[in-house]
C-alpha cells in the first residue's frame, strides 16, 4: 500500500477508480426519484418469495436438531430440537467432515485465487492490449463456456487414475485453474473502469507490462477481483459432477462426504444427512450474511453489460 | 461512455500530461530498450491470456476430442480399444433408455427452466419497485444460491417424501393426497425441477433487477404520458430493453438444463444413478455416468457425450437464429 501511495500513477488510478463508484450511485439515485412506489400486492408477493427461498434453509436447521423418528412421524416439526450436538457426532463418525472440510477449503481457495489472477491477466490484455486475433479468441473464450464438463469427464478420469491422481485434490483443482466466465467478467469490469491513458502514462514512463499489472491493473481491478473471488469460491465450494467422479471417501470435498450420507453403507438416518446438509452449507451462509450485499452487487454488476 | 460519463464528473485526467516522444531516460540505449519494449507489447497479451488456453486445451479440448475418439471405439477401462466406426451412435439410437434419457432431459429442462425465469423476470419486476426492506428481500431470494446441489437436492428429498414430507402434509390439508413424488413420473421431473428452480430462481431475477435498473427512466416518462399502465410499460418498455439479458439468462439456463445430473441423481438416492427404477427421471448425464461408470461402457459413454454436445449446439443455432430474427423485427 504504501509503496504505491507514493506512485502519482496508482494516484491517479485511484481517482478514477473513485470516479466510476459515484457514476452508478447517482445513477441509480436519479431511477429512484422518479421509480414508482410498491403497492401491497408487491409486498405479498415479495414476502412470499423470501419465505419460499428461506425455509427449507431453517427448516434444514428444524431437521438438524431432531432425531430421525421426529422427522419421519408427522406431523414434521416446525421448530429446532436438542439433538443437534448428537447429530453432529454422528455425522463426523460416519465422514471424515473435518478432512471434507479443510479439502473444501483449500480447493475453493486455490481455485478462486488462481481464477482471480489469471482471468485479470486475461482480462485486462482483452479490454485493453491491441494483438493480432483478439476478437476471434475472445469468441473463443465465450464459446468455451457451452461445453458441457460431461464431455471431457471420461478422458480427465483415465488422465487422473493413470497419473495416480484419483482421490488426490490436484485432480479437482487443476482443471479449475482458470474459467471463461471469470475472464469474460474482468473484461467487461476493465473495459469500462481502466482508462487507456493511465496505460499509455505507465508506458512512456518505461514501465513494462507487468509493473503495469502490478501498480496500475491490480489496484482498479481490486472490487472486481474481490467479487470474482467470491463467486468462484462459493462456486467450487458447490461443485458436485467433477468431485464426484475423482474423489472418493477417503479424501472428500465437503459435497462428496454428503454424497456419502445420503447413500453408502450406514442405514440412512435422514437427520444425520440434514444435518451433514447444515455443515456443508453453513460456511456459504455466514458469508453471504456478512457480504451479502456486496455478493448481490457483484452478480448484478457483471450481468449487465453481457 | 464511461469516458463521457467520469469527464462529466469533473475527476482530474488521471494521466499527467505525457509526451509522446520516446521515452525520456536513457538514449543511449535507446537501440535495445525500444527492441525490448516492442516484444514486451507484442508479447505480452499472449502471455496474458495463455494461462485461460492451456488450462483449456489440457482440460477442455483434448478431453473433447478424446471423448469423440473413444466414441467410435468400443473400450472397456483396462483394455485396449479397437475401432468399432458408429456403432456406439447406433446403439444409442436402438436403445429405449436413451431415447428416455433424452426425453427426460427435455421435459426437465422445460419444466425447471421456464416457470424460473419467468417468477425472476416478475420478482426482477417487483424488487425494482421503490420499497422498504429492498436489501432484506434481495439478499433473502438470493440465499438459495448459497447453498449446493446437494445439500438443496438431500433436504428436498425429506420435503418431498410421500409419507412423511412437509409437502403432501401441505397438499394433504387442501384436500389432495398421496402424491408419488419419487414413484412416479410427472410428480417426480416436478419435484427435481423445483430444487433447480429454488436455487436459481433469486439469482436469475438480481440479473434482470440489474438490466431494468439500466432502462432510462425517460423511456417510462414517455410511456406514462401516452397513458400506458403499469402492465402495459412492463410489457412494452421493461422487456424488449432487457431483451439482451434474457436472451443470456436463457442460454445459460439451457446450457445448465441439457448437463443436469447432482439434482436427480441424489433425489434418487439409491436408484438414483438409474433416475428411479422405472428411469422416468434420468437424464442423459445420468445415462452416460451409468454407461461409463456402472456398466464401464465407455465408448457407449462418450457416445452420450457427444450427442449431448450435439444438442447444445443445436439449440444454440436455433437460439442465435431466433436473436437474431428477433433483433431485425425489434428494428435494432
Amino acid at each position: 500500500m504504501a509503496q504505491l501511495t507514493e506512485n502519482s500513477r496508482v494516484v491517479g488510478a485511484r481517482h478514477s477508480a473513485e470516479a466510476a463508484r459515484p457514476k452508478r450511485r447517482r445513477f441509480r439515485a436519479d431511477g429512484a426519484g422518479k421509480q414508482q412506489q410498491a403497492g401491497p400486492i408487491a409486498y405479498v408477493f415479495l414476502i412470499v418469495a423470501a419465505l419460499l427461498s428461506l425455509f427449507p434453509l431453517y427448516w434444514t436447521v428444524v431437521a438438524a436438531s431432531r432425531t430421525d423418528t421426529e422427522i419421519v412421524t408427522p406431523p414434521t416439526p416446525l421448530l429446532p430440537g436438542s439433538h443437534l450436538i448428537d447429530n453432529l457426532k454422528i455425522v463426523w463418525d460416519q465422514v471424515d467432515m473435518t478432512k471434507a472440510l479443510i479439502n473444501s477449503t483449500i480447493v475453493a481457495s486455490f481455485v478462486a485465487v488462481s481464477t482471480v489472477v489469471f482471468a485479470t491477466l486475461a482480462g485486462f490484455a482483452f479490454a485493453k492490449l491491441e494483438f493480432r486475433g483478439r476478437n476471434a479468441l475472445l469468441t473463443v473464450v465465450v464459446a468455451t463456456m457451452t461445453i458441457p464438463p460431461q464431455l471431457s469427464v471420461i478422458p480427465l478420469y483415465q488422465i487422473i487414475t493413470n497419473l495416480h491422481w484419483f482421490d488426490h485434490l490436484q485432480s479437482v483443482i487443476l482443471p479449475s485453474l482458470v474459467a471463461a466466465f471469470g475472464v469474460f467478467f474482468m473484461r467487461q469490469f476493465l473495459s469500462e473502469a481502466l482508462p487507456i491513458e493511465l496505460i499509455e502514462a505507465a508506458r512512456v514512463d518505461g514501465a513494462h507490462s507487468l509493473r503495469i499489472i502490478w501498480h496500475v491493473v491490480f489496484p482498479i481491478a481490486r472490487p472486481a477481483m474481490a467479487v470474482l473471488g467470491m463467486l468462484v469460491f462459493v462456486q467450487s465450494w458447490n461443485d458436485f459432477f467433477w468431485p464426484f467422479i475423482a474423489l472418493d471417501q477417503q479424501n472428500p470435498t465437503v459435497q462428496v462426504a454428503l454424497a456419502g450420507l445420503g447413500s453408502g453403507n450406514h442405514t440412512v438416518d435422514h437427520a444425520i444427512v440434514v444435518t451433514g446438509c447444515l455443515v456443508a452449507t453453513l460456511p456459504l451462509l455466514l458469508v453471504f450474511a456478512v457480504l451479502g450485499k456486496q455478493i448481490v452487487g457483484g452478480i448484478t454488476a457483471g450481468a449487465v453489460k453481457s | 461512455m464511461a469516458t463521457s460519463v467520469r469527464a462529466a464528473d469533473g475527476s482530474p485526467p488521471p494521466a499527467r500530461s505525457a509526451p509522446s516522444a520516446p521515452a525520456p531516460d536513457g538514449r543511449r540505449s535507446a537501440g535495445w530498450r525500444s527492441r525490448l519494449y516492442r516484444f514486451d507489447t507484442k508479447a505480452s497479451p499472449y502471455a496474458f491470456i495463455s494461462p485461460f488456453f492451456l488450462v483449456f486445451a489440457a482440460f477442455g479440448l483434448f478431453p473433447l476430442i478424446y471423448t469423440g475418439w473413444l466414441s467410435l471405439h468400443q473400450v472397456e477401462l483396462g483394455a485396449p480399444a479397437h475401432w468399432v466406426g458408429f456403432r456406439n451412435y447406433t446403439r444409442l439410437w436402438d436403445s429405449s433408455f436413451f431415447w428416455t434419457a433424452l426425453r427426460n432431459t427435455f421435459t426437465l429442462g422445460v419444466i425447471s427452466t421456464v416457470p424460473q425465469l419467468l417468477m425472476a423476470l416478475g420478482l426482477a419486476h417487483l424488487l425494482n419497485f421503490k420499497m422498504r426492506a429492498r436489501g432484506f428481500f434481495r439478499v433473502a431470494i438470493l440465499a438459495p444460491y448459497a447453498t449446493s446441489i446437494a445439500a438443496a437436492s438431500l433436504v428436498f428429498v425429506q420435503l418431498f417424501n410421500p409419507d412423511y414430507g412437509m409437502i403432501n402434509q401441505f397438499l394433504g390439508h387442501l384436500g389432495v393426497h398421496g402424491i408419488q413424488w419419487e414413484t412416479s413420473k410427472w410428480p417426480a421431473q416436478i419435484a427435481i425441477s423445483a430444487i433447480v428452480t429454488w436455487r436459481w430462481t433469486g439469482y436469475n431475477a438480481l440479473i434482470y433487477l440489474a438490466a431494468m435498473q439500466a432502462v432510462p427512466a425517460d423511456l417510462y416518462e414517455a410511456a406514462a404520458l401516452d397513458g400506458a399502465s403499469r402492465w402495459r410499460q412492463f410489457i412494452s418498455v421493461t422487456i424488449p430493453s432487457i431483451r439482451p439479458t434474457i436472451f443470456f439468462t436463457i442460454i445459460v439456463s439451457t446450457i445448465g438444463a441439457t448437463q443436469l445430473f447432482g439434482e436427480p441423481m441424489l433425489y434418487g438416492g439409491g436408484v438414483g444413478i438409474s433416475g428411479g427404477s422405472a428411469h422416468q427421471y434420468q437424464t442423459l448425464s445420468l445415462y452416460m455416468y451409468e454407461k461409463g461408470w456402472q456398466t464401464g461402457e465407455l465408448g457407449q459413454a462418450s457416445a452420450v457425450a457427444w450427442v449431448m454436445l450435439g444438442i447444445l449446439l443445436l439449440i444454440g443455432t436455433v437460439q442465435l437464429f431466433v436473436l437474431r430474427i428477433n433483433r431485425r423485427t425489434a428494428g435494432g
